[in-house]
């Protein structure tokens, strides 16, 4: 088993680690410590919402809706700290994964007792999400200096010298890595996505578990809603655009498949961090920023070969060899 | 064996009218009358013929690839990259202007990446054997992103006034250009799903490819055909937008290719594949056509038009659901 | 003295749209003792199973466990109730290990609600060596033979502390060795106390491993009683419900010239050293249990699988077949064995059903002409005799039989010389049965030349001319005339001596 493991996931992180090396022979300051906390601080959003997108492509479903979840919780919770600035960062949170839970369900819901196939529910659902932002704030921007301080430093606050916002994703991997391997929930995860039919038979509610992916994916956007808003202290109807895209990327260059039921949470944070290598690295290698979206294309194209030809299930042998007994 | 009556089984058991009468398309186009009534009364602008003429672009280049798209969808796979892939053709032929390519030149190179790129998700898909929603995710990112390194910030302006005719000419009256083109597909694309044995193949590969494999039909080269179909029809568009539009820059069609899933969806074509018809997708950029135009002369923001347009694309599909569950249970 | 079952059926009835899977049967199971359920396929055996571990509700009787009545509201209740079952198809999840499987939807938890690895893992070490299972549980089922697979699957019904063990087909694949250990771990579960329900149409080991029988036929109850009051032909009789001789149509074999010729066929991993040839107006039979190859071997000549090497002649000149399309050129049709998956595309009407191969001919310059269209498929479906409403339902609601039909129609559309089926009467009803056989034989009479892959003994016995018998992948055995005998099929097929006579 632990063979297989190999396979995948490590041969991504010697990618990581090579493209990481690659970029520090020419500028060592870019494997600086320091540095290093940058990328992952800036990847972190992209690490919270491609751990919840995971879950749902392991189900055999897909969340397209997760961008403009995200840009609604972080304009309503913006809102809300406009209105009542000394709100606890605690209810704010709160408020924030809750609303992306519910919004989560929304989906779940559709797509459990009404049988709606996933890709189109989110894709109406994420057109609905985002008109509704444009609906509570009136096309307005909540700016910086609206922001309450508390509101905007939390994420930004250090602790043994790394931002509260890594944190919150490393806690989201810690977390969600524990759910999957030890939790039912977690394990019924792969069984529907792997084998529905069986799962029937062993008693699994493959709808429900569907639903409660989404519920899940639905919560780390919301979260990532305020993380984000309050990180670049904007809060407008058009933020994360096309977002959900990288977040399926990182899902698909970190070895999640998309028929569901393989796939692992270290493969969706080794996915959403060679993405952000990559779009840190550019700049530094004097790349302009406008290769970066044919960069993630092709990288999806090779991983998506790449996992195909391992995964690709052994035929049934029939013809036996004399010496078998 | 058999009876010394020879048992008679009827072709059909009910009359064509009735057929028609009970379908997706009949219930679509009842909307869309409803919609075209209730925008008459919301506003005096409605009924105005220029006005129309104009509404028209809000659905005639999205329709040209969802016809393409609907064919591709009804045998089972889908294509995100088609936006992607009117941006790499209008940089193509933007690039072309400043080598002095007239406007002939300039069509043959907008269909000709269309028709690469078709027929590099083609590859991808039917040889390599990839699924498509992650392959067209990825070329999606990759056309795009083509756009952005050869174009960047700016845009290419200056294109030849021969050129406008596309998305700009009228062919008669109020009639554009664009309008026909669009009825001209439709008429070509409706004859290829429906009356041609093409169609007949692309309805069994998506009902049941295993069993249209083993009926001698070669799944592989009919999914192959509908990528470069797609791909052509995004040059298509791409022509007459850009030509429209009379530049070109890299983030130009942004988002189209969700609106034309739900034209697709929206005209009955089943997103798993299987069925749907042309007349039903025609219906349905009809109806988007309809809301956007009437949402617009009542300033309503496009982003709250899309609003009801998510809700459409879910309403439809969950409204038959909900009422087959009131009724059965 | 009554022994109570631990779990009995009492008149169970199961109806599908169009189809009656179960007629009011009864089935008793009794604790310490193995029952053989018998039938042909299509008799209801996989619905049985289904009806015993909750995934189908009855439609009508009552189950009862240790003499009470219940119901099963899903597969839950049937698995607390102490139900069991270790199904034909995989069952298992390939991604997860062999303790996740073991453990899956019962796992031990910590006081956290989490599930406890450590306990997971040591539990399913003692449940596998229960079984004699030297598998590592924390290997991934992916990584396992099929022989391992069933182990676990057994591991998974002593976790549960199951007190019914259904077993359906389990030594499908087996090799001997593995099918001994089979004995051994039943003979383990009877004494354990459990009763076990074992579903098999090899009758040797059904004499060798059952103490009680029951018999069921085309979804009726036909009779039951103790193993040792009954013989081979007693249950062949009772499961066919007639004769043998007289079910099938009286031809006279008049082979013509040879139409298909293999030599050396061979592919890397499903069967080897085939060579057989095959006359005009001959039917030529293929034996085997389940895995010798057959259906690999009839695809690859028609062009779905590609062969290592070998040569296939037609009329005497080679061709290569690499497309099914150029198999119909050639005049090789394939009717596959799964009807819903491979014959019949579900969702499109019947005539455009069978119409697909022969499309060409139906139309003009690529536009289909609907009159030429309908003319085909009412030529051919009423040469069938297909009952069915109208020509433009959808195929999915036709029964069994009658899809059969359609896909058989479909290939008789393209005037094939050589049609291959493949268990053509595979989950059919006994009339449509009867009506496939006679065509098969007024085909041959017609100078085609008709290959029938079969697991049915009756069949294989009353229709060929000529049987090949194949197993793991190799031609063992070819009979020809009275040399075709059940005894010799079944003892060729399992690689059983013969025994002295």
């Amino acid at each position: 088993m632990t063979r297989l493991l190999l396979t995948r996931e490590a041969l991504l992180a010697a990618a990581l680690v090579l493209v990481t090396i690659a970029v520090a022979t020419r500028f060592p300051g870019f494997v600086a410590p320091d540095n290093l906390a940058r990328v992952f601080n800036d990847t972190s959003p992209l690490i919270i919402l491609a751990l919840g997108q995971a879950i749902v492509i392991l189900t055999r479903c897909i969340d397209l809706s997760v961008a403009a979840n995200l840009a609604l919780t972080g304009m309503v919770v913006a809102m809300l700290n406009t209105a009542y600035p000394d709100l606890p960062i605690v209810v704010t949170l709160a408020v924030a994964t809750g609303l992306g839970a519910v919004m989560g369900a929304f989906n779940g819901i559709l797509v459990w007792k009404l049988s709606i196939p996933p890709i189109v529910v989110t894709l109406g659902t994420m057109t609905i999400y985002r008109g509704i932002v444009f609906l509570i704030s009136d096309g307005a921007w909540v700016n910086a200096h609206e922001m309450s301080a508390r509101f905007t430093g939390f994420p930004r606050a250090e602790i043994l010298g790394l931002p509260v916002l890594s944190w919150i994703a490393i806690l989201c991997v810690a977390v969600l890595a524990i759910v999957m391997a030890r939790t039912p929930l977690g394990r019924s995860v792969f069984a529907v996505g792997g084998n529905p039919h069986a799962a029937v038979y062993a008693g699994i509610d493959v709808g429900r578990t569907q639903f409660l992916a989404f519920v899940i994916s639905g919560a780390l956007a919301g979260l990532t809603g305020y993380l984000w808003v309050a990180r670049y202290a904007v809060a407008y109807v058009d933020i994360a655009g096309g977002f959900e895209l990288e977040v399926v990327a990182a899902c698909v260059i970190g070895g999640i498949s998309i028929a569901g039921g393989i796939g692992s949470v270290t493969g969706a944070l080794l996915g959403a961090l060679f993405l952000g290598v990559v779009k840190n690295a550019l700049p530094v290698v004097g790349i302009s920023p406008f290769w970066q979206l044919a960069i993630s294309g092709a990288a999806i194209l090779i991983a998506v070969a790449l996992n195909s030809r391992a995964g690709r299930a052994r035929g049934r042998i029939i013809l036996r060899r004399e010496d078998t007994p | 064996m058999t009876d010394a009556t020879a048992r008679h089984v009827p072709d059909r058991l009910s009359g064509r009218t009735v057929r028609i009468l009970a379908s997706w398309e009949a219930l679509l186009l009842a909307v869309a009358i409803a919609i075209f009534v209730v925008n008459t009364f919301a506003s005096p602008y409605f009924l105005n013929a220029w006005n129309l003429s104009d509404a028209t672009f809000n659905f005639t280049e999205k329709a040209m690839i969802a016809f393409a798209m609907a064919l591709l969808i009804i045998s089972g796979e889908i294509d995100l990259s088609v936006a992607a892939i009117i941006a790499l053709a209008s940089t193509a032929m933007g690039y072309a202007l400043q080598f002095d390519v007239g406007t002939v030149g300039l069509v043959f190179i907008g269909l000709a990446v269309g028709l690469a790129c078709g027929g590099f998700n083609a590859v991808f898909v039917t040889v390599l054997g990839l699924p498509s929603i992650v392959v067209t995710i990825g070329t999606m990112s990759l056309f795009r992103g083509l756009s952005y390194i050869i174009l960047g910030d700016g845009a290419f302006n200056g294109y030849p006034p021969s050129f406008s005719w596309f998305g700009q000419g009228y062919v008669f009256w109020v009639i554009t250009v664009e309008l026909v083109i669009f009825a001209a597909l439709a008429v070509i694309y409706g004859l290829l799903l429906h009356a041609t044995t093409f169609g007949r193949a692309v309805y069994a590969v998506g009902n049941n490819p295993t069993a249209a494999l083993f009926s001698g039909i070669r799944v592989a080269r009919v999914k192959f055909t509908l990528f470069l179909l797609t791909g052509l029809m995004s040059g298509v568009a791409a022509i007459c937008l850009t030509s429209r539009l009379g530049s070109t820059r890299p983030s130009i069609a942004s988002g189209m290719e969700l609106e034309i899933v739900t034209m697709v969806v929206l005209g009955g074509v089943n997103i798993l594949g299987g069925s749907g018809s042309i007349p039903g997708v025609v219906i349905a950029a009809f109806v988007m056509g309809l809301v956007t135009f009437g949402l617009g002369l009542l300033n309503v923001p496009g982003i709250v038009m899309s609003i009801f347009i998510g809700g459409l694309l879910i309403g439809v599909i969950a409204l038959p659901r909900l009422w087959a569950m009131a009724r059965g249970r | 003295m009554t022994r109570t079952p631990i779990v009995a059926l009492d008149g169970i009835t199961k109806t599908f749209p169009g189809v009656t899977a179960l007629d009011q049967v009864t089935l008793e199971l009794f604790p310490g003792e193995v029952t053989a359920l018998v039938g042909e396929n299509g008799a209801g055996k996989s619905t049985t199973v289904k009806v015993l571990t909750g995934i189908y509700r009855p439609d009508g009787g009552t189950i009862r466990i240790d003499g009470a009545p219940v119901t099963f509201r899903g597969v839950n209740d049937a698995t607390d109730a102490g139900i069991t079952a270790i199904h034909q198809e995989t069952a298992l999840f390939d991604e997860l290990s062999v303790a996740e499987n073991i453990f899956l939807g019962h796992a031990p938890r910590t006081r956290f609600g989490l599930i406890d690895t450590a306990a997971t893992t040591r539990e399913a070490r003692r449940l596998l060596a229960e079984v004699g299972a030297n598998i590592d549980p924390a290997t991934r089922l992916r990584d396992l033979g099929i022989a391992s697979r069933h182990l676990v699957a057994i591991a998974r019904a002593l976790s549960i502390d199951a007190r019914v063990v259904i077993m359906d087909e389990p030594t499908a694949a087996l090799s001997q060795k593995e099918i001994v250990e089979l004995y051994d771990l039943v003979e383990t579960l009877k004494a354990a106390g459990k009763a076990i329900l074992f579903i098999s149409h090899k009758f040797d080991e059904i004499f060798h491993v059952a103490d009680n029988y029951v018999v069921f036929r085309d979804g009726a109850f036909v009779g039951a009683g103790r193993i040792d009051d009954v013989d081979e032909d007693a249950l062949v009789t009772m499961m066919v419900g007639r004769a043998i001789e007289g079910v099938f149509p009286s031809r006279v074999s008049a082979p013509g010239d040879t139409v298909l010729e293999l030599a050396d066929y061979a592919h890397p991993t499903e069967f080897d050293g085939i060579a057989f040839t095959l006359r005009l107006g001959e039917i030529l039979g293929f034996y085997g249990l389940v895995g010798a190859g057959r259906s690999a071997l009839m695809q690859a000549i028609f062009g779905l699988n590609r062969p290592s090497r070998g040569t296939l002649r037609v009329d005497g000149v080679e061709r290569r077949i690499d497309t099914p399309s150029q198999a119909v050129a050639a005049g090789i049709v394939y009717v596959p064995e799964d009807r819903g998956r491979q014959g019949a595309v579900i969702g499109l009407p019947i005539y455009h059903n069978v119409t697909l191969p022969s499309l060409a001919r139906v139309s003009n310059a690529g536009f289909l002409k609907m009159a030429q269209e309908f003319a085909l498929a009412r030529e051919y479906t009423a040469r069938l005799d297909l009952r069915a409403a109208s020509l433009d339902q959808d195929v999915g609601t036709l029964s069994g039989g009658n899809q059969q039909k359609v896909v058989i129609a479909k290939w008789l559309a393209t005037k094939p010389r050589v049609i291959i089926l493949d268990e053509p009467t595979k989950g059919v009803d006994i009339g449509s049965k009867a009506a496939v056989h006679a065509f098969m034989a007024e085909l041959a009479a017609e100078a085609l030349a008709v290959v029938m892959v079969s697991s049915e003994i009756p069949e294989i016995v009353g229709m060929s001319d000529r049987v090949i018998v194949m197993r793991e992948g190799r031609m063992v055995a070819e009979l020809a005339g009275a040399d075709i005998t059940p005894e010799r099929l079944v003892r060729h097929a399992a690689g059983i001596e013969e025994r002295a006579a």
